[in-house]
């Protein structure tokens, strides 16, 4: 599956896209889901919960491993996938679009830079 | 001519079937005897409910069902059992013999120590054996598992801190091969878990102990040898580097059968270690039995210990065991006295095998590991090519789209329990092997020629592999689904 070219990637593999209203839509990479396999759990933070970037805000839960999840951006979450959290697979079956996450408030628009684009997130994860 | 009828299930389906299912309305496994009392009305009301669904079976039919299912076990009396770094070793028949005698067996946990002297010194006899084993001061036998172990030795960590002025000492190191119950132990006794990795070698990384060796330095959680089945060759250094930092050293015992005899921890510079008796001293382990995790700790450590401890009160009428607490003790982990049942069983491993036979363990167990590695050499990948200790961990990454789990799995069909996978986290595809020193070189030959012609599958069809097991009661298991939604008990329909 390719990296949408329209969002940006941070090195835990997780991605940000920026919606229309100002605010962010955050999941998990492709790459990441194929690594931790089927994902049975995905544990997040609540509606209200104010994040920092790069601090851990919640798990992900596979046959394989937990692993912990970090917040690419910082803010106030503002929604939260109850689809995911109910079925985690969508996390593996759809990573970038019914499989996201939270929804963040974003508090300071230049964390963004800090992150990679599709082509450098590529190069990362051994693609091209 | 008859006609065959046709049965309505298959043969599978009916021995598959669960007691409940099997529930016949009216039928019953017993017959009371005739009343011969008075009747008596039932106190209060409540007490009987007539809604709990029970079978209704005869008790043929619980006899086979129990008996049926009892086979479908695993166990390391009926086959193979390399399962890294839970030494499934052999449990000798003796140490049930011990443990059954009336005089232990039927003890009371609330005798008076006068009428259990014979118990008491077979327990004080036992910290005398583990003191020994670990070149320690003491020792407290009651930790019911090897993560209670761990938790009382970070509780008395954290009570010499606090009693030597050190409450700012909240960071708790620990290497990146440890077992997952190391953090999870730290973090339990209050303390911040900061990770050390492994160096090139497989060993911690010095320069990353040092950086984090601060004035905020609560010690290090350190199994020796390492998970990765190494001897880490700076454990000395880095012994000298927490104490430096007014750190304390915490000892992992599981691996000890490796060094039995060989290396005592508090020699290394260790000041607490936990033993698993599951582990080393051959008591049941897994679902045969619970653990015992006996901490043994140094002078500065002593006055912590739990209670009770044993000790002795020598007298010209010979010797008077009793149950003490240790001066500052960290208190009391549990009911009475820890799983006395397998202390005996421990005691009597050490009894009849003696100095020489501890000698004979930690040789054997390292011999095996090292002969399974040179037999297997070529077909896994070995990421830390030295000798190994008791155990080898290699990767199955030699194939690409087979995983260490097709491997495990494959093995099943050979009769052989998977080794441990996916860890120590810090090896891909992670194949952890222990023959523990109880196997024969025939055994370690034949689980060698299974996963050599497992390595010829997976060159020549991995298919087969990816839908292994073949031959056990069920296939593969579909985990994502049972972890998704779990059937964990009967309902009715």
């Amino acid at each position: 599956m390719p990296n949408p070219a329209d969002r940006k990637y941070s090195k835990e593999h997780e991605w940000v896209l920026m919606e229309s209203d100002g605010s962010a839509r955050i999941g998990i990479t492709d790459f990441a889901q194929t690594e931790l396999g089927d994902v049975v759990y995905v544990q997040l933070p609540k509606v209200g919960d104010s994040v920092t970037q790069f601090s851990q805000i919640g798990e992900v839960e596979s046959v394989k491993a937990v692993s912990e999840l970090f917040c690419p951006i910082g803010g106030e979450v503002t929604e939260v996938n109850d689809a995911v959290v109910k079925k985690p697979e969508l996390v593996n079956t759809e990573p970038y679009a019914e499989g996201w996450l939270i929804k963040v408030k974003v508090s300071n628009a230049s964390e963004l830079d800090t992150l990679l684009d599709a082509e450098a997130y590529g190069k990362l994860t051994g693609e091209g | 001519m008859v006609q065959k009828q046709q049965l309505p299930i298959t043969s599978e389906d009916y021995q598959r079937r669960l007691l409940m299912d099997r529930s016949v309305p009216g039928r019953t496994g017993v017959s009371l005897p005739a009343l011969d009392v008075p009747e008596q009305p039932l106190p209060g009301t409540g007490m009987l409910r007539d809604d709990l669904e029970l079978p209704e079976v005869s008790e043929g039919e619980v006899v086979r069902y129990f008996t049926n299912i009892s086979q479908l076990n695993f166990s390391i009396d009926t086959n193979f059992y390399p399962l890294g770094s839970c030494t499934m070793k052999y449990n000798p028949r003796v140490n049930e013999a011990t443990a059954s005698l009336p005089g232990l067996a039927q003890l009371h946990p609330r005798q008076s120590p006068e009428q259990a002297q014979g118990a008491l010194e077979l327990l004080h006899g036992l910290q005398e054996y583990l003191k020994e084993v670990t070149g320690m001061q003491g020792c407290g036998l009651v930790p019911l598992a090897g993560a209670h172990g761990e938790l009382s030795g970070i509780l008395m960590m954290r009570a010499y801190h606090m009693a030597n002025g050190g409450s700012h000492r909240r960071k708790m190191l620990i290497p990146d091969t440890a077992h997952g119950t190391n953090p999870a132990s730290a973090a339990m006794g209050g303390f911040d878990v900061v990770a050390i990795p492994s160096d090139a070698d497989g060993n911690m990384d010095m320069e990353a102990l040092r950086r984090e060796a601060t004035d905020d330095l609560a010690g290090v959680m350190f199994t020796q040898p390492t998970t990765l089945g190494l001897f880490d060759t700076h454990v000395v250094e880095m012994c000298r580097i927490i104490h430096e930092a007014g750190g304390l050293v915490y000892g992992d015992g599981a691996n000890m059968n490796a060094i039995l005899g060989r290396v005592k921890l508090a020699d290394l510079g260790f000041d607490v270690v936990h033993l698993n008796l599951h582990k080393t001293f051959s008591t049941p382990h897994g679902g045969g039995g619970p653990g015992a995790g006996p901490v043994c700790v140094n002078e500065r450590l002593l006055p912590f210990l739990p209670e009770p401890v044993i000790s002795v009160e020598k007298s010209s009428d010979g010797n008077r065991y009793v149950f003490s607490r240790p001066t500052q003790s960290i208190g009391r982990l549990g009911g009475f006295f820890g799983s006395f049942g397998v202390l005996v069983r421990a005691y009597t491993y050490i009894t009849l095998l003696g100095g020489q036979g501890m000698l004979d363990i930690s040789g054997n167990a390292v011999l095996n590991a090292n002969y399974l590695k040179e037999q297997l050499r070529g077909y896994f990948d070995l990421p830390y090519d030295r000798i190994c200790m008791h155990e080898v961990v290699f990767s199955a990454k030699l194939h690409s789209g087979v995983k260490a789990l097709d491997v495990a799995k494959r093995l099943l069909d050979f009769g052989f329990h998977a080794p441990t996978m996916y860890f120590p986290l810090v090896v891909d595809e992670a194949l952890m092997i222990e023959p523990t020193e109880t196997e024969s070189k025939e055994t370690m030959d034949a689980f060698a020629e299974a996963l050599r012609r497992i390595d010829d599958e997976a060159a020549n069809d991995p298919d087969f592999l990816h839908a292994a097991p073949h031959s056990t009661p069920v296939s593969r298991l579909d985990e994502a689904k049972a972890a998704r939604q779990p059937y964990l008990r009967w309902r009715p329909d």
